[in-house]
């Protein structure tokens, strides 16, 4: 797995006596849509927080193409291609549709000590904010402010900004979070298209969409990978049903 | 956009020309006490729209702002004191501390947020006030007079009243450019980014933290300019300067005049100092067909009673300051 895109190796993150991340080790080869599921206060925010730099594992090591990220703040991971969407919608809500995602090229686009020039009238951040409003189905909110925009339209936002950055891997954090399920199947559908050009992480509860997508499915319990296999094989197996009716602890345990 | 007839334009086009018209008012009348007043009101408008860069538009709540008016003051007045009364040399001085300071106080306080933030900038703003009242060479807490205003080799007179307050006019214009073009640069977009969503702008790649500093210090130069104008045009710098009231009293203009708005600060300025002045005669004047003389005199020392309330209500019920308020004009 020497070409994975991105490599998890032995990730353990405690917070008090709870064990976040519990040795995770975890590969995504270029291209592929990995899914990760499992119960409430599984983890997966935790090694979301770790992927992204928002929480510091205690050991272990996360490789991006090749690069060592364990230690890099936010913004470096971002610039190297990792891009992130929020559970919960993290917009400039005083902001335009187009404004936000301008602003997320503009990220990608050299430095931003310029003082001088008017950015909302810069073709070269507002034409490839405009192609990726309209990826995601958004061309015509274009110019309405974020504040105003639905709920679903937010959500659809929220993959805008981390496209607009031209990532090479995206982690999705439950993108379908409180979505009508016409919604749903509309950002099935937006994923289902950007899967064919982008590695994907996704974390999600929608197991229909997760079914639906994904190429490869982790099940994260108490922090611990139980399972990592093709869809077919997860639905099968005995232990990530037991997972999710509900197993108590020691039977989780165990099981090691 | 149909420009200059909305409201707000109109009232900031009038405010501009009443400005500009200050010096032939007061030629006509022979009133000084005017040029004065509004030669102050247009030095502290421009220290508020330096705040309002940090305030109004980065959301960092600076409560120590006052401070860079007092070092760029007492550049110019230690400078006078020990002979160097050029301005080339006091002005350059003046905003180089003021920047310097700024950036090492930023530097330090923008990696807290919220009430940790206001109290840091509070704190090192008290610290500078009291390194200025320990300054016994330069009268310590009893000030310095500045007994020669700046001198620019002749090229500008700044000791002739109108002259002065034309330049003081045409530095606070230049400075509300200057803020007009950088909050809708790039830059500008990353520090108003920041102020509405700093983890999105890390997660979208943006190392927030340059950019905050970096307007933290351009808005801190500004105001030591501003500190500059300010010793020139009184003629004497104190610690009380710095204090922290004085501060507030740039953050209630911002806020009264309307946080991230272009002329905000400026009608927040002129409000407040106005109020100030108009307020005391104002309350005597009311009150004296009901009490002696002596005692309404004393009832108007406490205008700040009508001014109070006047700044809770805006701020309670106009979240855009009188700014928000005329531009709510247009669409209501």
């Amino acid at each position: 797995m020497a070409d994975a895109l991105l490599a998890i190796e032995g990730l353990t993150k405690r917070f008090g006596g709870v064990v976040a991340s519990d040795d995770i080790t975890l590969m995504v080869p270029a291209g592929e849509l990995h899914a990760i599921i499992g119960p409430n206060g599984a983890g997966k925010t935790t090694l979301i927080g770790e992927l992204t730099g928002e929480v510091a594992p205690d050991s272990g090591r996360i490789s991006f193409a090749g690069d060592d990220i364990t230690a890099l703040p936010i913004h470096r991971r971002s610039q190297l291609g990792l891009a992130r969407s929020f559970q919960i919608t993290s917009l400039f809500p005083d902001f335009t549709a187009l404004d936000n995602v301008a602003l997320a090229v503009q990220a990608h686009s050299g430095h931003s000590f310029h003082f001088w020039h008017d950015a909302r009238r810069e073709a070269t951040l507002r034409e490839p904010a405009r192609a990726v409003l309209a990826q995601v189905g958004l061309a015509e909110r274009a110019d309405v402010l974020v504040a105003r925009l639905s709920h679903g339209e937010h959500r659809q936002l929220e993959i805008a900004m981390a496209l607009a950055t031209c990532p090479r891997m995206l982690l999705l954090d439950e993108p379908m979070a409180g979505m009508s399920p016409d919604e749903s199947a509309r950002m099935v559908e937006t994923l289902r298209a950007l899967k064919r050009e982008l590695t994907i992480l996704l974390i999600e509860h929608d197991m229909e969409a997760v079914f639906a997508l994904a190429d490869r499915i982790t099940v994260l319990v108490y922090g611990r990978v139980i399972a990592s296999d093709k869809p077919a094989a997860i639905r099968a197996n005995a232990e990530v049903r037991k997972a999710y009716l509900g197993a108590p602890d020691e039977q989780v345990g165990a099981r090691q | 956009m149909n420009g200059l007839f909305a409201p707000r334009d109109l009232v900031v086009a009038g405010l501009l020309t009443f400005l500009a018209l200050v010096p032939v008012y007061v030629a006509l009348t022979g009133n000084a006490f005017l040029m004065t007043l509004f030669t102050r009101i247009v030095i502290l408008a421009m220290a508020a729209t330096s705040l309002n860069l940090i305030l109004g538009y980065g959301g960092m709540v600076s409560f120590g702002h006052a401070v860079y008016l007092g070092v760029g003051g007492y550049a110019v007045g230690i400078l006078a004191y020990e002979g160097a009364t050029s301005g080339f040399l006091q002005w350059p001085v003046a905003i180089g501390a003021s920047a310097l300071l700024a950036l090492i106080v930023g530097a330090l306080s923008l990696r807290t947020r919220g009430v940790y933030f206001i109290m840091i900038t509070l704190a090192f703003a008290q610290l500078v006030y009291y390194f200025g009242v320990g300054l016994d060479r330069y009268g310590a807490d009893d000030g310095l007079t500045v007994y020669r205003r700046s001198q620019f080799a002749g090229l500008i007179n700044l000791s002739n009243r109108t002259v002065f307050y034309y330049l003081c006019l045409a530095l606070l214009v230049g400075t509300i450019y200057l803020v007009w073009r950088l909050v809708n640069s790039r830059f500008g977009l990353v520090i108003q980014g920041a102020r509405s969503n700093d983890r999105r702008m890390q997660a979208i790649g943006f190392p927030t933290f340059r950019y905050r500093l970096t307007c933290f210090v351009i808005a801190g130069a500004i105001c030591g300019l501003a500190g500059a104008l300010l010793a020139n045009h009184t003629g004497f710098i104190s610690p009380a300067t710095m204090h922290w009231t004085r501060s507030g009293d740039l953050i209630v203009m911002v806020v009264l005049g309307g946080m991230a708005s272009l002329f905000g600060p400026l009608i927040g300025a002129v409000t407040l100092l106005v109020l100030e002045e108009l307020l005391p005669p104002l309350i005597r004047m009311l009150a004296s067909p009901f009490m002696e003389q002596s005692m309404a005199a004393r009832v108007a020392e406490y205008w700040q009673i009508i001014l109070g309330p006047l700044f809770l209500l805006v701020v309670l019920y106009a979240r855009g300051g009188i700014n928000g308020m005329l531009e709510s004009v247009r669409r209501g």
